[in-house]
């Protein structure tokens, strides 16, 4: 298992290329100029054809359910083809007030909120300690945290349940984000020890000179020079606790402690029987936008670190 | 070593440790034990029963049909993504690999990258309320819709046994391509440029340069993204909860049921949490399986550049 920074494979894809090739090379390749920008055109509008043809079935369905979501009952009923007569915007004040999206869009965010402020702070001191002292039982911390990657959640969820239930973290708000901090702290601790592994180690000499304690050097160097790593773990944390459905299914039993995810799955249920599509529809493009601003503010520090998450 | 450092690291390690060790550590240890009793969760009383619960599993065939589901999605979801996902990844890369000699994006390369990572980071179970209806059996359904037009009779995707886990594996793929899209444009734009020359100028066809040279070059990251894929494969449990028939019911007629699926229900729903925990052990031992033969089935020389 290889150590990846998390900022390690963020390639500019940009990368300039000669836009005129010598007249050398040019006379080495086969066939005329013509022929090759001939073959060139050619071939970009082939790749262009397939590329844009996935890319219209990613984009497809989501840009319907939005669609939808302006539509009445009715309309969405008519034809997934038909735009809506009016906008009914009110369909969003419905999914947010009735369909109890708005408690569950709160409920979420108070969870990953302290769940993943929870995460960075206990990954953040873990990882300082292992990457940065050595004691006996350094490694052993250190395979402790990081087996739990390997690990199926499923295999944890029964007992998981009945000792939530015992320490009374369970159908609680701050109970499911100490769990999710907790299950979060494998990755966390994974990446950020190998962050702080990076760090000059004579800066912290330097705070020890000028008379910081151990405290006083993490909290007051060493903690705001590892800003970048913070932040890139940070996104991944709040983005996988945002989305977590396993964990509140089993820990959340009353409605009106239910997350995002969980409430809208329910509501998929609920609502399909009751007819009433347009609230549906609101309540699932309320929860991919935040998702979608997010992702779009930041969408080159999620791929890179997604991608650096994959190769470990 | 500094004055007082064992005193911050005990301090700093204590809160972590214990909260991850009673949350995390504990359970995975005690679900080894639990798969061993005949626990119903309601009464505190379990009963050892030694391997009951495995030789129940084994008569069980509820368990060989979500086995053999689980089994089909990690060979297949592996094999369709990683296809999609290098070939669209070579159209991003060197679509125009001959037309300007060298290894550029295709023009727009970034667009098609950010639109096709987007589904990635939504969660399992949006996507899965999302297909629900894109998959509605009546023509107001996006699917049916689209068949409409070609004036083909609406399908009843997740209600018709023959087509339910097809669909549902099908999202599954919609959703990853995009990750692996990326992966490899960027695993493909550290390979070094002379490369492609020196094979354009010996008159290697784009067939062989992708055969040849790109593959093998990024053989590591197709192998562990294989891997990678086939584990979380194996784990299906939200989009079955979400998707399949009647309320995660891993319905029609188990037609989508998983392990994952039927170890939920079967603890949550039925409160066999002994027999269930026997097959989260099951899982996990396909897991590790998985794994072990999967590297060893893709081993290669590795190529340095």
């Amino acid at each position: 298992m290889s150590l990846n920074a998390p900022s390690a494979p963020a390639v500019d894809e940009q990368n300039p290329a000669p836009r005129a090739t010598p007249a050398g090379t040019r006379r080495a390749a086969s066939g005329t100029a013509t022929d090759r920008t001939l073959r060139g055109t050619a071939l970009n509008v082939f790749t262009h054809g397939i590329l844009l043809t996935w890319a219209a079935m990613v984009v497809l369905p989501l840009a319907w359910a939005v669609l939808s979501s302006f539509k009445t009952s009715d309309e969405v009923l008519a034809s997934p083809w038909s735009l809506p007569a009016t906008p009914r915007w009110e369909n969003f004040v419905e999914a947010w007030t009735t369909a109890e999206i708005g408690r569950y869009f709160f409920n979420t965010a108070v969870v990953v909120t302290l769940g993943s402020a929870l995460t960075l702070s206990m990954g953040a001191l873990v990882a300082y300690v292992v990457a940065r002292y050595s004691f006996r039982g350094n490694r052993a911390v250190y395979y402790l945290f990081v087996a739990g990657m390997t690990f199926p959640t499923f295999l944890a969820i029964v007992p998981l349940f009945f000792i939530a239930r015992g320490l009374g973290l369970a159908d609680s708000l701050i109970g499911l984000a100490i769990i999710y901090s907790v299950y979060s702290l494998p990755f966390a601790v994974f990446f950020l020890t190998a962050y702080f592994r990076t760090l000059p180690a004579a800066l912290a000499e330097a705070a020890f000179i000028d008379g910081c304690g151990h405290w006083g050097t993490f909290l007051r160097i060493m903690l705001p020079v590892a800003r970048p790593g913070l932040v890139s773990v940070g996104i991944f944390v709040v983005l996988g606790q945002w989305n977590q459905y396993l964990l509140p299914l089993i820990l959340q039993s009353s409605p009106d402690k239910y997350v995002l995810t969980q409430g809208l799955a329910n509501l998929a249920v609920s609502q399909g029987y009751a007819g009433n599509w347009s609230a549906l529809f609101a309540g699932l493009t309320i929860s991919i936008l935040p998702v979608l601003v997010v992702y779009l503010s930041f969408q080159r520090q999620i791929q890179a670190g997604m991608v650096a998450g994959a190769i470990k | 070593m500094r004055a007082g450092s064992r005193g911050f690291i005990v301090s700093a390690l204590a809160v972590p440790v214990i909260l991850y060790c009673v949350l995390v550590v504990s359970p995975y240890a005690q679900s080894f034990y639990i798969s061993l009793t005949d626990w119903n969760g309601l009464s505190p009383q379990r009963n050892f029963v030694g391997l009951a619960n495995y030789t129940r599993l084994v008569h069980d065939d509820v368990f060989w049909i979500s086995l053999w589901h689980n089994v089909i999605a990690v060979v297949a979801i592996p094999v369709v993504t990683l296809a999609l996902g290098l070939f669209f990844a070579t159209m991003i890369r060197v679509g125009r690999y001959r037309a300007r000699g060298g290894t550029l994006n295709v023009r727009g390369g970034a667009f098609y990258r950010v639109a096709y990572f987007f589904p990635h980071v939504l969660s399992i179970a949006v996507v899965g309320v999302l297909f629900a209806n894109v998959y509605d059996p009546t023509p107001s359904g996006l699917l049916n819709g689209l068949l409409g037009v070609a004036e083909i009779d609406a399908v009843n995707w997740l209600g018709d046994k023959s087509t339910a886990y097809a669909a549902i594996l099908a999202v599954i793929v919609w959703l990853s391509v995009g990750f692996y899209v990326v992966l490899f444009t960027s695993s493909m734009s550290v390979i070094p440029v002379e490369l492609f020359e020196a094979a354009r100028l010996d008159g290697a066809t784009r067939w062989q340069t992708f055969w040849r040279l790109t593959l093998p070059l990024i053989w590591d990251t197709v192998q562990v993204a294989g891997v990678y894929l086939g584990i979380h494969a194996l784990d299906m449990f939200a989009i079955v909860n979400v998707m399949s028939a009647a309320g995660g019911s891993g319905g029609p007629d188990n037609a989508t049921q998983v392990l994952g699926n039927y170890l939920y229900l079967t603890a949550f729903s039925d409160s066999e949490f002994g027999y269930a925990t026997a097959i989260g052990v099951a899982l996990l031992l396909l897991t590790l399986l998985f794994a072990w033969v999967s590297l060893r089935l893709t081993r290669r020389e590795r190529i340095e550049y």
